[in-house]
């Protein structure tokens, strides 16, 4: 007993001070928003966008670039096959939006999350509780969005917590292209969710596709079949991603 | 590589003209198999190919079977043409059991005599499989039962209480107490091995990242040396430094977060809460390095994207070693506290004999004894030059997959130190020449839940006519259900913690 108190108190209190506090700080090599310098891009070059593994990368509007959050893994290829360093990623974490198109950067701002209706949120009143389900995902998110739960994070301080029942569950946070074999399990645990509930797609795979999109082994993702509250882009999301998205979502940060 | 009596002998990280592989008989073929494994041989993989390889739709198919031989460092690679069916190896040879379901799965061929056939993924049929069964609804299996009064049977997922992913478990149980369980997969599967075909391409690296989120430094690492055997080039000495730090950052970051799942699951808090942490502090190093907590982005084909520098190794250096403190701090209360000792010790126990004959591999092997180690045995890249020392304990049960992984914790982040002293000089990558065409490569390495292998065939284009992953998790799901035999229903969240399997690695 001695020994155990003798190595908390060693342990020490480790839960960050977020987002009253400064947020954690990312690794100066951390692949955040992705920054497009237009005035930097050649007409007629298609690097980036011949590296791309997921097409994220597209000429818009006046053949100005873009890039699509929801499909981007940061994997960094396209930065690495820019010859004029106009693709490049910042160290901001904050991806989070509610509406698919708000993803598509580069000629607009990305739009960040905004809060639940007022309604909405008063029956949640403060306490948002979660069923995770993992559609095809490759646990890298799964193992993100659990990190959550560590002391370092205590998403529970936020009344945000992951249950093991879709019936004790506001909404489901899913992870993966939802894979032909987990669509009828995803479909029933929606459904074995009360209503009101909500949707959160957490990862480029449950976003588009990701890597997937397209393949007849999954469905290009959760928007396809349900309906999306919050998309969280990464592959996976960094956690202070996803708790930025989720608190977003409840008002707890505008 | 010599060609010996119906095989040839690679090593590991190695690539061989395809047409140098002699064609057997099923029947030499089975007796090579079979008696290669009875004097002491691992099945790293057994898989088909239509023949000639990536020739559209074909009656005649190639089985291959890659064999590990530990006390050797040989790889031998064998095949047979068969058309329809084959004589199963499982009766003479069980761990071809898990093989061999896949690959009547994925090209409707039938391994006559098998006793337990039935899909493992619930997959369509591969291109170029012969025409027969499409895919089968997912879950739909006869699954075994135990009849008889006071015999019930609890059902499991594919849906689970935790942030997990998806698999169905069926237990078959009188009281308490488990008969039998079976493990029905397949709700991952998104067609990797099928994407993968006509590789290398933008997508191929990253597909190999994303096998097992989880292990994602293992399978990439396994992947670009695959593709640097075909393209004969190896990468530099420091980036092979790099990919072996990163390595055992991924291994010591799982088995950490492991032990403190596996404290939480005997309501041993402390360590449970500390573990949690010091797992995410380690995988932190790893973003340091590359930007990602899971290594995505750093392993590439002739080596690695990122360098490290003298300051950063330093920065490396003094967080392991205060994660290596805080480690032991935390784990060191669950060897000491009986009540964790007692919950872990005599739970979910698997014999050496049992181990070996169903092709267990990883931890969980060495927790029964037996000594095997992909990086010591069958060494590629760095471990031609530095050693890890290979961790086992004797006791098959909870206790000793907990052990044995804290023992390679310590190792790891002995092996870490080490490296970043000493890092070799010189680049951290070289460019690749376009891949052999009719070849075979073969690419194994120790990931934290145990042997990796990927064995990829080129067709006449130096293309992807195959590419086979074996994630350990394939080899050691079946393991698991062994395990619970005898145990009671509760149980099972430990002995599937200790295990820890994949199953986006095992559905592909």
């Amino acid at each position: 007993m001695l020994r155990i108190l003798r190595e908390r108190l060693r342990q020490g209190h480790r839960t960050m001070g977020f987002p009253r506090g400064e947020p954690p700080a990312m690794p100066a090599r951390f692949r955040g928003l992705p920054v497009i310098d237009q005035s930097k891009c050649k007409d007629g070059c298609a690097a980036c966008i011949e590296a791309c593994p997921t097409g994220a990368l597209t000429r818009g509007p006046g053949r100005a670039l873009q890039i699509d959050l929801g499909k981007c893994l940061f994997c960094g290829d396209c930065t690495a096959a820019c010859p004029t360093g106009a693709v490049s990623f910042s160290s901001d974490y904050r991806l989070a939006a509610r509406n698919r198109e708000d993803l598509v950067i580069g000629v607009k701002r990305l739009r960040l999350a905004e809060a639940l209706g007022k309604d909405l949120r008063r029956l949640l009143g403060r306490s948002l509780r979660l069923r995770q389900v993992s559609a095809g995902g490759c646990a890298a998110c799964e193992a993100d969005a659990n990190v959550l739960t560590t002391v370092g994070w205590d998403m529970g301080r936020f009344g945000i917590q992951f249950v093991a029942s879709p019936r004790h569950a506001d909404g489901l946070l899913v992870t993966g292209p939802v894979t032909l074999n987990m669509r009828g399990a995803l479909e029933k645990t929606y459904a074995a969710v009360p209503e009101p509930k909500i949707v959160i797609a957490s990862g480029a795979c449950a976003i588009s596709g990701g890597l997937y999109a397209g393949a007849p082994e999954a469905s290009d993702g959760v928007a396809g079949i349900l309906k999306v509250d919050l998309f969280v882009p990464g592959c996976p999301p960094h956690p202070l991603t996803l708790l930025d998205g989720l608190l977003r979502l409840l008002g707890r940060i505008r | 590589m010599a060609t010996r009596a119906g095989s040839i002998e690679l090593h590991n990280g190695t690539a061989s003209e395809i047409k140098q592989v002699p064609v057997l008989s099923i029947g030499a073929f089975r007796d090579q198999v079979i008696g290669r494994v009875r004097d002491g041989a691992e099945i790293a993989a057994l898989f088909a190919a239509p023949d000639p390889v990536g020739g559209g739709r074909s009656a005649r198919f190639l089985l291959y079977a890659l064999l590990a031989e530990h006390a050797t460092g040989a790889l031998r690679v064998t095949r047979a043409a068969l058309t329809g069916s084959w004589p199963s190896l499982t009766p003479d040879c069980p761990s071809a059991h898990w093989f061999e379901r896949e690959i009547a799965e994925q090209w409707n061929l039938v391994p006559e005599g098998h006793p337990w056939l039935k899909p493992i993924r619930f997959q369509p049929p591969m291109p170029g499989a012969l025409p027969g069964r499409e895919q089968p609804l997912v879950g739909d299996a006869q699954f075994f039962r135990v009849l008889g009064e006071e015999v019930h049977e609890v059902a499991v997922g594919p849906v689970h209480a935790g942030v997990i992913e998806p698999g169905h478990f069926r237990f078959q149980c009188h009281g308490e107490t488990v008969l039998h369980l079976e493990i029905s997969l397949g709700y991952q599967h998104r067609g990797i091995e099928r994407a993968l075909l006509g590789g290398p391409d933008t997508r191929s690296i990253h597909y190999a990242e994303t096998l097992a989120g989880d292990t994602t430094v293992g399978h990439a690492t396994a992947y670009c040396e695959a593709l640097e055997a075909l393209a004969g080039r190896e990468a530099p000495p420091r980036a092979q430094a790099i990919r072996a730090i990163a390595l055992e950052l991924e291994r010591a970051a799982c088995h950490v977060g492991d032990l403190g799942a596996l404290a939480g699951d005997v309501g041993f808090l402390p360590t449970a809460s500390w573990c949690g942490r010091i797992r995410g502090d380690i995988l932190n190093m790893t973003a340091l390095i590359c930007g990602s907590r899971f290594g995505r982005g750093l392993v590439r084909p002739g080596g690695v994207a990122f360098d490290l520098d003298h300051e950063m190794a330093g920065e490396l250096r003094s967080r392991l070693q205060s994660s290596a403190r805080d480690a032991a701090g935390a784990c060191d209360l669950l060897w000491r506290s009986p009540s964790v000792v007692a919950r872990f010790e005599g739970t979910g126990t698997l014999s050496g004999r049992i181990a070996l004959e169903i092709g267990l591999t990883g931890p969980a092997a060495r927790a029964c004894g037996i000594d095997r180690d992909v990086r010591r045995d069958l060494p590629s890249g760095i471990w031609r030059f530095s050693q890890v020392p290979v961790s086992t304990w004797r006791t098959g049960d909870v206790f000793a997959r907990a052990y044995v992984r804290w023992l390679e914790v310590q190792r790891s982040f002995a092996f870490i130190q080490d490296q970043l002293e000493a890092l070799p000089a010189g680049d951290i990558r070289v460019a690749l020449r376009p891949l052999v065409r009719g070849a075979v490569a073969v690419s194994m390495g120790e990931g934290w839940r145990g042997g990796i292998c990927h064995v990829v065939l080129t067709n006449g284009r130096g293309k992807f006519a195959r590419y086979k992953v074996v994630d350990p998790s394939f080899r050691n799901w079946f393991g698991l259900g062994l395990a619970m035999r005898g145990q009671q229903v509760s149980d099972f969240p430990l002995c599937n913690k200790s295990f820890n399997l994949s199953y986006s690695g095992h559905d592909l």
